[in-house]
């Protein structure tokens, strides 16, 4: 004889995630530590961004890079000869997101303790990243010029949350139909809250303007 | 691709579930999925069936997959309507002030368990 029964559950498959990052962000402030989740396509700019943004924040913050990629340690290679900053690289094996777990895992093997910033470079993607929280401080987006100004439309999810999008190759803009008004209607039509600022991470151009925002969060914060 | 993921969360809060309900298997699970929460049922099934494979419980669980439509609802004229159809923007009224009220979830809504008689 057997028995069977039915046990009504009502848990969103999301949950335990939740309260995974919920935590790690009470474990950051405890920690005084600022995590920035960073996300955008593949080839959008991520690693030349971060790259530039370190230079400008090193001698102000203690900061540490984690690279999250479905396989290859070429990122967190170059951010480290190149800023000289604390860099590891986490491997999803072959998942399409970062979750609180996975990141609170490399936090616990950088030392983030110690450290006053850390980037966390999702994996590139525009649709999975949205739909986990990672437990960061704060979400970032860098949408860059070729891709067109349609994304916030297309992929709206990740543009409601972040907190800063980054629309970058600006210096590349003469080559594309790429309509800033149109675009920054677009995530403000999704996220009134999101700040957009227009940057070139290869030649340089309002990576301040970056600097400065992310100062006065994290003094703010802090 | 990301369904993997979600299938990897589901399996794992079930399988905690059966272990602390102290059963012998878990024969179905019913999961209620919104239109819009980006989840593609074809890729989810695909996915479940190849991870459940690997679980303790589950190995026989069937997987049934409740879609559950997205609607909105217009903060200007009061009225919902479906997501999917109309967007952001209110049929009725053509407001922009609206929010998801349904459509976005992943819910684990009950497992079958099944118990050998002692």
């Amino acid at each position: 004889m057997e028995d069977i029964k039915t046990i009504i559950v009502n848990r969103s498959a999301y949950a335990n995630n939740d309260l995974e990052a919920d935590l790690l962000r009470d474990y950051l402030f405890d920690h005084r530590t600022f995590l920035i989740n960073v996300m955008s396509s593949p080839g959008a700019g991520k690693t030349t961004t971060l790259i530039k943004l370190i230079n400008a924040l090193k001698d102000t913050f203690k900061i540490g890079v984690m690279e999250a990629d479905i396989d290859s340690d070429v990122d967190a290679i170059n951010v480290a000869k190149e800023t000289g900053v604390k860099s590891i690289q986490l491997h999803t094996s072959g998942m399409c997101h970062l979750d609180a777990g996975m990141t609170k895992t490399g936090l616990d093997e950088i030392g983030a303790n110690d450290l006053d910033l850390v980037f966390l470079e999702n994996v590139g993607n525009l649709v999975c990243p949205a739909e986990f929280d990672t437990g960061a401080t704060m979400d970032m987006v860098i949408l860059s010029i070729p891709e067109g100004d349609d994304k916030p439309l297309k992929y709206p999810l990740i543009f409601q949350k972040c907190d800063l999008v980054l629309i970058n190759k600006i210096d590349t803009k003469q080559y594309f139909d790429f309509d800033f008004d149109k675009c920054n209607e677009m995530i403000h039509y999704r996220n009134p809250n999101a700040t957009v600022i227009n940057i070139s991470a290869l030649t340089g151009e309002n990576i301040n303007l970056v600097k400065d925002y992310l100062v006065k969060r994290i003094r703010e914060w802090r | 691709m990301h369904e993997l993921g979600i299938v990897v969360e589901v399996v794992k809060q079930v399988e905690e579930l059966a272990k602390h309900n102290n059963v012998d298997k878990v024969i179905e699970l019913t999961i209620e999925v919104g239109e819009v929460s980006g989840v593609i049922k074809e890729y989810f099934e695909d996915a479940f069936k190849w991870f459940i494979k690997k679980s303790e419980y589950m190995k026989e669980c069937k997987l049934v997959y409740v879609p559950i439509q997205g609607i909105s609802y217009c903060e200007d004229c009061k009225n919902t309507y479906p997501t999917t159809k109309y967007g952001k923007e209110c049929p009725k009224c053509h407001s922009p002030h609206t929010y998801l009220v349904s459509g976005q979830e992943v819910l684990i809504k009950d497992i079958k368990v099944q118990n050998k008689e002692n």
